[in-house]
C-alpha cells in the first residue's frame, strides 16, 4: 500500500472521500481486466483494514452524534436518555446491545435496541416518535444517519470487542425466536421469495455477490456482529432494521413496519444463531 | 424449565410447544397438515400466530400492495414445509399449478431471443419505488448462468449454459420451457424460482422471448 493512500485513508471523514479513496485504488490496481464487483470486494477487504481505526470509518461520526443525542437533555420532559434501561438497568450502556433484542418485563415484549430506544425517547423524554417511525432511515448520500440510527450506533458500539450473548430463554424470547424462524421460510410476494430462497445454501451468489448462509454459525456471527455498519454504497450508517427492511423490498414486498414484531422477530433469530460471536461495529461494508 | 436447543425443539416440536408454556396457547399445540388453521409453522407457532404478526407489520395497504403480502395456497404449504413437501402435498400443488398455466393464444412459444436477452439481465420490476409503467425483467442473471459471455450471473439455479443444445428447439421443447417459466411450481413443486407469468410478473409475451433466448440456436445462450 503507497503512503499516500494510506495517509489519504487516515484523513477519511465524509462518503464523498471514500468513493475517492476506492476510485484511486481501482487506478493503481493494474487490472487486466474491467474490475468486476469481486475485485470491488477484495478492495473493500483491503480498505476495511486500513480504515479499521475510529478516526477514519465514516460510522463513527453517527456514534458521536449518537453519544451526543444520548446524554443531552431533550424534548418536553427536557431529560437525557442516561437514565434509559436497555436491559442492564437503567443507565448501564456497556455491553447493552450485546444481549439485545430481549424481554422487557415494562412492556411485556421482547425488545431490540432501536424499539427499546424509542421507548426510551417516548417515556423518559417525552418525545412523539411518530416522525422518527414514519421516516427512520437516512437517505442515500444526505446526511449519513437519523437520529435514531445515530443512537444505535452509539449504544451497539458500547458493546464493541464483546461476545453477542442474547441468550432467548425466557418464553417469549423464545416464541419471538420461533417467529423469526417462521418468518425466515415465509414466501410471499411476486417472487414468490422467503428469506431462505436467498440464504439458504452454503456458498451462494446473486449475480456476483455472495450471500450469507446463516445457518453456518461463522456466517451469521460474522453477518450479525458487523451490525450497524457503514455503507460505502449508500454513504449511510445501517442497522439491522434497515438490512431487513431492503430485504424485504429486494423481495418486492411493500415496506415492512419499522420496529414491528415482524423484524424484530427476524433479529431475534438471527441474534440467536450469531451467539458467541464478536461485536466489531460500526463496521464498514459495500 | 429444562434447557433446550433449537435443534431439540424442532425434533420434537408437540413437545416443544408444551414446554413453551406461555408462549404458547393449548389450542396451538396441536400440529396439524395443510395449510389450515393450526398448523405448526416453526416451534410453537401456528400459522395463525405468524399472520397475525404478520397483518400487523404490513397495515393499511391499498389492495394491490396488500395482496402481495398474503400467501396463497402453495406459498402457504412450500413455506410450511420449508420447500420440502411430502409427496401428496407435492403432487396436489403440481396439478393445481399446472392448471394456472395460460398459453399464447397465437400457438407460438418462440419470441425474440434479443428480447430475451434484455429481459434476463434486468432485475428492475415491482420493489417499492419502480416505476410501474415500465417493463419489469426476469432477473434470470441473478440465479442463472446463461450466455457464456455474461460473467455476472448467480447459483440460486442451475446453470443454463448452451441450454437449447442440450433441450433441443422442437415445439415439445419449447413447450415445456414456456410452462417451465410461466410457472416454475407446474413442474417442481416448492422450486425456488418465480412463478413469472402465475404472478403477472412477466407478460406472455415476455416469456416467449425468454423461452427464444434459451432455445433459439442463433441465442447467444447456444453459442
Ligand atoms: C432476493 C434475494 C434476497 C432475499 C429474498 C433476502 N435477502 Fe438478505 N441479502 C441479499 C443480498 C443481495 C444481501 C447483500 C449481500 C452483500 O452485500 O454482500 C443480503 C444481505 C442480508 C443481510 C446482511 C448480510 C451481511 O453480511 O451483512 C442480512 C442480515 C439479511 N440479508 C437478512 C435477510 C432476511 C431476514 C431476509 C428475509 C426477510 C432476506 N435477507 C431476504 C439478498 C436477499
Ligand atoms: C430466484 C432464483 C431464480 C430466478 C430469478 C430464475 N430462476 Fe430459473 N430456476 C431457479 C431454480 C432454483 C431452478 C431449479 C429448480 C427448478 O427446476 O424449478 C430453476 C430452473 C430453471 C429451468 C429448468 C432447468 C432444467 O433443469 O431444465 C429453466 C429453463 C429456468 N430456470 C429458466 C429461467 C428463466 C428464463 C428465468 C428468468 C426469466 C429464470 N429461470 C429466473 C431459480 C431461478
Amino acid at each position: 500500500m503507497s503512503p499516500g493512500l494510506f495517509a489519504l485513508a487516515r484523513t477519511v471523514v465524509t462518503a464523498a472521500s471514500v468513493a475517492v479513496t476506492l476510485s484511486i485504488a481501482t487506478a493503481q490496481t493494474p487490472a487486466p481486466q474491467p474490475a468486476t464487483e469481486e475485485d470491488a470486494d477484495k478492495l473493500l477487504e483491503k480498505y476495511r483494514a486500513m480504515i479499521s481505526d475510529p478516526m477514519s470509518n465514516p460510522g463513527y461520526l453517527a456514534v458521536d452524534t449518537g453519544e451526543t443525542l444520548w446524554t443531552t437533555a431533550r424534548g418536553p420532559k427536557n431529560a437525557t436518555l442516561e437514565t434509559c434501561d436497555l436491559g442492564k438497568g437503567p443507565g448501564t450502556v456497556d455491553g447493552a446491545y450485546a444481549e439485545l433484542p430481549r424481554y422487557f418485563a415494562d412492556v411485556g415484549r421482547v425488545m431490540d435496541a432501536e424499539s427499546r430506544i424509542l421507548w426510551c425517547m417516548e417515556t423518559i423524554q417525552g418525545i412523539d416518535t411518530t416522525p422518527i417511525r414514519k421516516k427512520p432511515f437516512a437517505s442515500s448520500g444526505g446526511n449519513p444517519a437519523t437520529e435514531i440510527e445515530a443512537l444505535v450506533a452509539y449504544v451497539a458500539n458500547k458493546s464493541n470487542g464483546m461476545k453477542y450473548a442474547a441468550r432467548m430463554e425466557h418464553p417469549k424470547e423464545r416464541e419471538a425466536v420461533a417467529l423469526g424462524e417462521a418468518l425466515f421460510y415465509r414466501r410471499s410476494s411476486l417472487n414468490d421469495f422467503s428469506c431462505q430462497t436467498c440464504h439458504g445454501q452454503e456458498g451462494q451468489r446473486i449475480r456476483l455477490q455472495t450471500l450469507p448462509f446463516f445457518d453456518s454459525p461463522k456466517a451469521a456471527q460474522a453477518t450479525m456482529g458487523t451490525w450497524p455498519t457503514y455503507r460505502v454504497s449508500q454513504a449511510s450508517l445501517r442497522t439491522m432494521q434497515h438490512r431487513i427492511w431492503d430485504c424485504y423490498w429486494q423481495m418486492r414486498m411493500p415496506d415492512v413496519g419499522y420496529a414491528s414484531e415482524v423484524t424484530v422477530a427476524l433479529a431475534a433469530y438471527l441474534t440467536k444463531k450469531a451467539e458467541g460471536g464478536t461485536i466489531e461495529v460500526p463496521s464498514i461494508k459495500r | 424449565m429444562p434447557r433446550m436447543s433449537l435443534a431439540a425443539l424442532a425434533a420434537a416440536a408437540s413437545a416443544a410447544a408444551l414446554l413453551l408454556s406461555g408462549a404458547a396457547s393449548a389450542t396451538d399445540v396441536k400440529t396439524q397438515a395443510g395449510a389450515g388453521p393450526g398448523a405448526e409453522v416453526a416451534p410453537g407457532i401456528t400459522r395463525e400466530r405468524l399472520e397475525q404478526a404478520v397483518a400487523a407489520a404490513w397495515k393499511g395497504l391499498p389492495p394491490d400492495l396488500a395482496a402481495r403480502v398474503v400467501q396463497d395456497e402453495t406459498m402457504a404449504l412450500c413455506s410450511q414445509y420449508r420447500n420440502q413437501p411430502p409427496q401428496a402435498v407435492a403432487d396436489a400443488i403440481l396439478a393445481r399449478e399446472k392448471k394456472n398455466v395460460t398459453y399464447p393464444a397465437d400457438g407460438k412459444y418462440l419470441g425474440s431471443w434479443k428480447n430475451g436477452e434484455k429481459l434476463a439481465l434486468s432485475g428492475f420490476g415491482g420493489r417499492m419505488g419502480d416505476d410501474p409503467k415500465r417493463a419489469n425483467g426476469g432477473n434470470c442473471y441473478a440465479c442463472h448462468q446463461l450466455a457464456p459471455t455474461e460473467i455476472s450471473y448467480g447459483t440460486l439455479g442451475p446453470s443454463l449454459l448452451a441450454y437449447g443444445k442440450l433441450k433441443g428447439n422442437t415445439p415439445e421443447a419449447q413447450k415445456e420451457v414456456y410452462e417451465r417459466v410461466f410457472n416454475a411450481q407446474a413442474v417442481f413443486a416448492c422450486s425456488n424460482m418465480p412463478r413469472f407469468g402465475h404472478n403477472k410478473f412477466l407478460t406472455i409475451e415476455q416469456i416467449k422471448d425468454a423461452v427464444a433466448f434459451l432455445l433459439d440456436p442463433e441465442s447467444p445462450v447456444n453459442k
